[in-house]
């Protein structure tokens, strides 16, 4: 992206297909990213929209009838790019561990009931024959990094834990062998609220202390605006828009994102502002060969339905996907926005009013 | 509020579990969950109750519990006025059989996916219960109702919904046929357990508004039952119902949804409100979770006085030897804690020392 920025993983025009008895669905789009070091990058979306076939495709670990096209590129340090698809098997086996964590969605349940936790962190350091006692010492430093009682959870069966626990116990694994980048995909949607936001002070912490570099998926919007730097919003198998936090949580520019902003429900919103998004996401066998959103979107025009909106710079850090970002503030507003919307009196009739087809450009 | 215009009672409510502590502990002795303790709650017609509690607490066993799906070890679950226990056990004196009541009271489950049969179509799921219920139907009635209620609930062309399998849906649409089969029963009383966090964050408030349309259509009542404050708040602070906060098989705090949120008094309900997150950018700081440990007690033995003075930010030795009563604190509102009672001996006594990081919360510390 932007010269100069210190870029630990860079994702380019990855695409994820599958060989379907209905068609070839195309599960990730064309994908460009780019992770900076020691940031934490957040990616929001709603179900089916490829949140997890882009982590997966950052360590190369799309499953099997899933063919994953494009150029991943890790940069352990700024001249030193290490393409992820042409590793072998063994070298990706090394960096996916030590290089690269990763928390799966659904990951609850990945440890082994038959042993105890303190087991798996030894198969994991004598897999990738590291000492065994400094091992552990870190084991158990990241155990009490997550407020977790080291001597007894090592000692402990999964199911001797609650989930929280479990999950907690989960992240020190995957920390155990000092990665650059933790991946976590959707790492706490199976806890409770209290849970989930002490699991996300703790991953701040950990962020800090081990200058780490965090990629976060979640399909909770307020969620990973209350944790990350920079934030991707995903909508039918592609980013849509792209910016610091602020960007998208208070400067939000693509009507989709405006729109989950809108549905999202929180504790601060009057009711009446809250809205469903009406309409569906696109099957991936058959994305519309214009916008991906035009069928749910006010703003949608002849242009928009034919061709695939191009990604429009707004500033160095904030990208979006579509025709009309200088309208979508006056067209799909928000109840806690005011400045940052150009004409914040406009009347919402404007949403109904598209633009012309030549429209602002 | 009490008696005859509830739909549901629950009076001084237990229900107990003898468990095992896993399989390495298969000889030693049972241990005793109280999954629900001394619970009393009225769930008036036509409104909205919401109970909110983190994993483990109870809200499932107490909802089951309020539908007649669990059998109390103490106290009495009334429908309208008849002991829900004593008509399905057959007692002599029923006014209202257990039959009837069992199609008054329905469950919406918190998997859409699981709940639904994949080998059948919606109608032949919807058919189902009509066919126990509506006997005296024909069948091209009950479609017409079926079809009628598809639309009623957004899956248009309904003739085309009916007649897909639940895979052929969305998680949102799958939940909408489950709330669908639970209103074919015109029930008084539906249970929602988690039957919206489960959905997509974009189809929550869709799922809600449907229920509250349906509520005012057909003088409904729901038992909402969550770990979240915010979809909670949607359904219960929008149908004027009430929130109940739930710790460790407790009532903590009990009142009008919006003035519990709006000035919440018990330092649970504030700990819950801090872990809700709102649509805000948190700058470069680290927030402590505001809470003594992070995880819950072992709920087979639970901590002695207050249930959560081995996390409240605000515990003092008074907390660790007394249990709270309920303080009613205004109209409506309840809460169990002393700092609801300005003549506590509570004030009285030392705060209880910080907890810090590695405490799992399971031993107590007395
Ligand atoms: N093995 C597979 N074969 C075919 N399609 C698949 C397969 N796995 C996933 N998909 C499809 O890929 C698309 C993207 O899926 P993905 O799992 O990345 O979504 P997601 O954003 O992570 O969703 P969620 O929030 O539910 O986890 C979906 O349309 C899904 O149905
Ligand atoms: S305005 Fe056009 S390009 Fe932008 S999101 Fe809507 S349909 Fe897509
Ligand atoms: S009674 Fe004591 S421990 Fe319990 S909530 Fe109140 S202050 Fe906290
Ligand atoms: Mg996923």
């Amino acid at each position: 992206m932007s010269p100069g920025k210190d870029v630990v993983l860079d994702v380019e025009g990855a695409r994820v297909q599958f060989e379907m008895d209905r068609g070839v669905a195309r599960v990730l789009d064309d994908v460009d990213l780019s992770v900076s070091r020691e940031e934490i990058f957040g990616i929001v979306g709603e179900s089916g929209s490829g949140k997890s076939m882009l982590a997966a495709s950052m360590l190369d670990a799309v499953e099997d009838p899933g063919v994953l096209s494009g150029s991943i590129t890790y940069y352990p340090s700024p001249d030193e790019p290490v393409d992820i698809l042409e590793l072998s098997a063994e070298e990706l086996r090394q960096l996916r561990w030590e290089e690269i964590a990763m928390v799966f969605q659904g990951a609850l349940d990945s440890f082994n009931p038959t042993l105890r936790i303190g087991q798996h962190f030894q198969e994991t350091l004598s897999a990738h024959n590291v000492d065994r006692q400094s091992g552990m010492e870190r084991a158990r430093e990241l155990l009490s990094d997550l407020y977790l009682e080291p001597e007894q959870v090592l000692a402990s069966h999964p199911h001797e834990l609650s989930g929280g626990m479990r999950q907690r116990a989960l992240i020190a694994l995957a920390l155990l062998l000092e990665p650059e980048v933790l991946v976590m995909d959707e790492p706490t949607g199976a806890l409770d609220l209290l849970m989930q936001r002490s699991i996300l002070s703790l991953i701040k912490k950990l962020q800090r202390k081990y200058n780490l570099t965090i990629v976060f998926i979640s399909h909770d919007l307020p969620l990973v605006a209350n944790l990350a730097d920079r934030i991707g919003v995903m909508y039918a198998f592609d980013l849509v828009e792209v910016g610091t936090a602020e960007d998208v949580v208070e400067g939000a520019r693509h009507p989709y994102t405006r729109a989950l902003l809108k549905a999202v429900p929180n504790l601060e919103t009057p009711y009446a502002e809250m809205q469903p998004i009406a309409g569906r996401a696109p099957d991936p066998v058959s994305v519309p060969k214009g916008c991906s959103y035009a069928e749910r979107c006010p703003l949608a025009d002849d242009q928009c339905l034919d061709v695939h909106p191009p990604y429009d710079d707004l500033t160095d850090e904030h990208r979006v996907a579509c025709y009309y970002p200088e309208e979508a503030p006056a067209a799909i507003p928000l109840p806690f926005e005011d400045q940052s919307v150009e004409r914040p009196d406009d009347p919402p009739e404007a949403a109904g009013a598209a633009p012309g087809k030549e429209g602002s450009r | 509020m009490s008696g005859n215009d509830s739909v549901v009672s629950l009076r001084d409510v237990d229900v107990h579990f003898e468990n095992r502590r896993g399989m390495l502990d298969l000889f030693g002795e049972p241990e005793t969950v109280h999954a629900v303790d001394d619970i009393t709650l009225d769930i008036p017609e036509n409104d909205v109750v919401a109970v909110i509690g983190e994993s483990g607490c109870g809200k499932t066993t107490l909802g089951k519990t309020a539908l007649g799906l669990q059998r109390p070890t103490n106290g009495t679950v009334s429908f309208r006025g008849q002991d829900v226990w004593e008509a399905r056990d057959g007692a002599d004196d029923v006014d209202i059989p257990y039959d009837d009541i069992r199609r008054a009271l329905q469950i919406i489950h918190q998997d859409p996916g699981s709940s639904l049969n994949p080998n059948q179509t919606v109608m032949a799921t919807l058919l189902q219960p009509l066919k126990r219920w509506k006997p005296d139907l024909s069948r091209q009635e009950k479609e017409a109702r079926i079809l009628g209620m598809l639309q009623e609930v957004g899956m248009t062309p309904a003739e085309d919904y009916a007649y897909r399998f639940p895979h052929q849906l969305s998680g949102g649409e799958q939940q909408r046929t489950a709330l669908v089969r639970a209103l074919l029963m015109e029930p008084d009383l539906i249970l929602a357990d988690e039957a919206v966090s489960a959905l997509d964050v974009s189809l929550r408030v869709e799922m809600m508004d449907l229920m509250l349309e349906l509520q005012e259509q057909f003088d409904t009542s729901f038992l909402f039952i969550s770990h979240n404050l915010s979809n909670a708040r949607y359904l219960a602070g929008q149908a004027d119902g009430r929130l109940a906060i739930m710790y460790l098989g407790e009532i903590v705090e009990i009142g009008p949804c919006e003035e519990v949120l709006a000035d919440p008094h018990h330092p649970y309900t504030k700990v819950l409100k801090w872990a809700t997150p709102d649509l805000e950018v948190k700058h470069g700081d680290i927030e402590d979770p505001p809470v003594r440990g992070v995880d819950i007690p072992d709920p087979t033995n639970p901590p002695s006085g207050c249930r959560f003075h081995t996390r409240c930010p605000e515990a003092r030795d008074h907390c660790v030897r007394t249990s709270v009563p309920s303080i009613d604190v205004g109209e409506d509102r309840n809460v169990a804690c002393f700092r609801a009672d300005e003549d506590s001996e509570y004030w009285d006594t030392h705060p209880l020392p910080d907890e810090t990081a590695g405490d799992t919360g399971g031993e107590e510390t007395t």
